[in-house]
């Protein structure tokens, strides 16, 4: 039979296996999708509520409370002082207002909704006392299609779906096939090695077409996240992605005797990315010191890409640094995993 | 005329401070059906490994099919069938999945349904690996070593732990094998397989070939067709037992009793108990039975090939 009846052979046997195989069928398929609808239910966007405010009972603070409810930003509950700081305390008022000469405004500064509510109060009371307005103010409330949390973690968590997909496709099943002696059956065939290691790449970007389409469509269909740029874009992200990965999870099972052995390798690789690579909060909160280094790992570089196409719809060439960087990785990988491989 | 299937000379390998191959010659012709015999840790799986190319000696000589592994693994690997001891198969594959795969490596040989059928598997062609009993595996195992028309057929312990119906229809794909011209090594710690399956066998213990001919030329070393084992209520002395009639050879096990080999066995028995009843004893334990390879194990090295 010739060399193709072999690699045909080779990357049906590993897709057949993945889709035998529930526990892959949920951790491809189903925990991204659930992380999607979880986190896109927790981070939904709310309307804009009125900032709660206690007013302390006595002081003559409710000479003021008719003023405050004429706003709408301003809901307002009556309460003795100690109740009222309490309430402060935990959170469920942002501001106390307290009466006498001049009217006391108590608020946290360090909580945004506090500053917030100091602002909002303020103004109120200055209008409402008829106080002049210097400078005219016009303001344009916006809602921007893109910019809703659920559209930034997307792109993220397909990133991350990438890679730890790569891993565990990759790197655990060919250390199990290690493990059992599957590998040293199929050395001991005329088998080209070469030929092994290429279906499984194959059979991983077979799985893509699957894996990425249900991610993307569940976010359309339900939280409305669209594609800003274009899906030949995207996918070809995801294929440069998918393919850097593979090698991360070759590399990662090279020398691995055990699968205990490559689940620690595993997870000493993905984990740093899962906090570092903005998968569900943007790299940018971390020092500038670091920034150069987190901006140079595999995954900060798809997600980043997978971001200017998929939220900011620029074309692929305005992630070229980014693509750059993960064919760099993809290149390292499989070099080092072909050098360092062993088969038995 | 063609080179030896198979020909090793001077092969040593050592883990460590272990040696598992101390100093090995062999030589298997063409069509011949060579037993590699020997308690676990003997240094089969070794020796078997070093010789289908997986291990790579310390030292010595490999040649197969008059070709080397250095020069030749291209030229080799197809020709070679093997199955290794306890390879598991991927179990979430069908039958039929499994040979086509390993048949897609081969440039000829059988189609995938003679593979199936030629180890009795057709009615479970669409059965998932995981779901075969343990002999059902080990016949899928041959099927993927046979998809390339060997001329060599490597089996490590292929019948371990199978139960005695599982083993007589892989003894009977191995004959079918022979038919057709095949040369076969097989390792084995069950002497009746060996004494059943091959032409020749060699004895292995600690590394080293302790004896090698047919079968039957070993059990014949032994002096006798029967082995008597005996234990006796009262002391008796070997140079008594020696001179009973028929007796050709006289051993102590371990736990001191007595084996005796003898060419009959009418003759020695009556003279025994008349011995052991002139002395005012008896027998606490005898056994009988037709001389085997077991036997030979136990001249050669004072222990059971089994450790029960």
């Amino acid at each position: 039979m010739s060399r193709r009846a072999a690699i045909r052979e080779l990357t049906l046997t590993r897709l057949r296996v993945m889709l035998r195989e529930p526990e892959v069928i949920f951790w491809v398929f189903a925990f991204p999708v659930l992380l999607a609808l979880g986190l896109g239910i927790a981070f939904r966007d709310a309307p804009p509520e009125p900032v709660r405010v206690a007013v302390v009972a006595e002081t003559g603070a409710e000479a003021y409370v008719a003023r405050l409810e004429a706003s709408a930003e301003v809901s307002t509950t009556g309460m003795a002082a100690d109740a009222a700081m309490d309430a402060l305390r935990r959170g469920e008022v942002a501001l106390v207002l307290d009466g006498g000469d001049p009217v006391l405004l108590r608020y946290d500064p360090t909580r945004p909704e506090g500053r917030t509510a100091r602002a909002v109060v303020d103004a109120a009371l200055q209008e409402a006392a008829g106080a002049p307005r210097p400078v005219d103010v016009r303001v344009d409330e916006v809602r921007q299609r893109g910019d809703r949390y659920i559209d930034w973690l997307i792109p993220g968590l397909i990133g991350f779906n990438l890679l730890s997909t790569g891993l565990w496709a990759i790197g655990f099943y060919i250390v199990q096939m290690r493990q059992n002696r599957q590998l040293k059956r199929l050395v001991a065939t005329p088998m080209r090695r070469s030929d092994f290691l290429l279906s499984q790449i194959l059979a991983r970007l077979a799985f893509l077409l699957l894996e990425v389409p249900l991610i993307v469509a569940f976010a359309w269909l339900v939280f409305d996240v669209r594609v800003e740029g274009s899906l030949a874009a995207v996918g070809l992200i995801t294929v440069l992605g998918a393919t850097c990965f593979s090698g991360l999870g070759l590399l990662a099972a090279t020398r691995a005797r055990t699968t205990e052995g490559v689940s620690g390798i595993i997870n000493v690789i993905m984990m740093p990315m899962l906090v570092l690579s903005g998968v569900f909060f943007s790299a940018s909160r971390f020092p500038d010191a670091v920034q150069p280094l987190i901006r140079i790992l595999p995954l900060t570089a798809v997600n980043d890409a997978l971001r200017t196409v998929y939220n900011d719809g620029l074309p692929l060439l305005a992630a070229g640094g980014e693509l750059l960087i993960v064919v760099a990785w993809t290149a390292v990988c499989f070099l080092l995993a072909l050098r360092w491989f062993r088969w038995q | 005329m063609s080179a030896p299937a198979v020909i090793c000379r001077g092969l040593r390998k050592t883990y460590g401070e272990t040696v598992a191959v101390k100093h090995l010659d062999l030589e298997i012709q063409r069509g011949e059906c060579f037993g590699l015999l020997g308690p676990n840790g003997a240094g089969k799986t070794t020796t078997v490994e070093i010789l289908e190319g997986l291990t790579a000696p310390d030292a010595g000589e490999v040649e197969i099919l008059g070709m080397r592994w250095e020069e030749a693994e291209r030229e080799i690997r197809p020709r070679l069938g093997i199955q290794l001891q306890e390879t598991r198969l991927t179990e979430r594959q069908r039958v039929e999945e499994a040979v086509r795969l390993f048949r897609s490596f081969y440039p000829s040989g059988p189609t995938v349904d003679e593979l199936i059928s030629r180890v009795q598997l057709g009615e479970k062609r669409r059965t998932y690996v995981k779901d075969l009993s343990g002999g059902q595996r080990q016949r899928l195992s041959v099927a993927c070593a046979l998809a390339g028309q060997p001329d060599i057929l490597f089996l490590d312990e292929p019948t371990t732990g199978l139960d005695p119906q599982s083993r007589r229809a892989l003894w009977q794909v191995c004959e079918e094998f022979r038919a057709e011209g095949g040369t076969i090594l097989l390792t084995t710690h069950f002497m009746d397989e060996a004494e059943k399956l091959t032409d020749r066998v060699a004895i292995m213990d600690h590394g080293e070939i302790l004896v090698q001919g047919s079968p039957r030329e070993l059990i014949d070393t032994l002096g006798g067709a029967y082995v008597i084992e005996l234990t006796p209520t009262v002391p008796v002395g070997d140079g008594e037992l020696a001179a009973l009639p028929g007796v050709r050879r006289v051993d102590q096990t371990g736990s001191g009793d007595w084996l005796l080999t003898a060419d009959e066995l009418h003759r020695p028995l009556p003279a025994l108990i008349d011995l052991l009843g002139g002395k005012g004893g008896g027998l606490s334990a005898l056994t009988t039975h037709r001389a085997t390879l077991d036997d030979v194990f136990l001249a050669q090295t004072g222990r059971q090939l089994r450790d029960e």
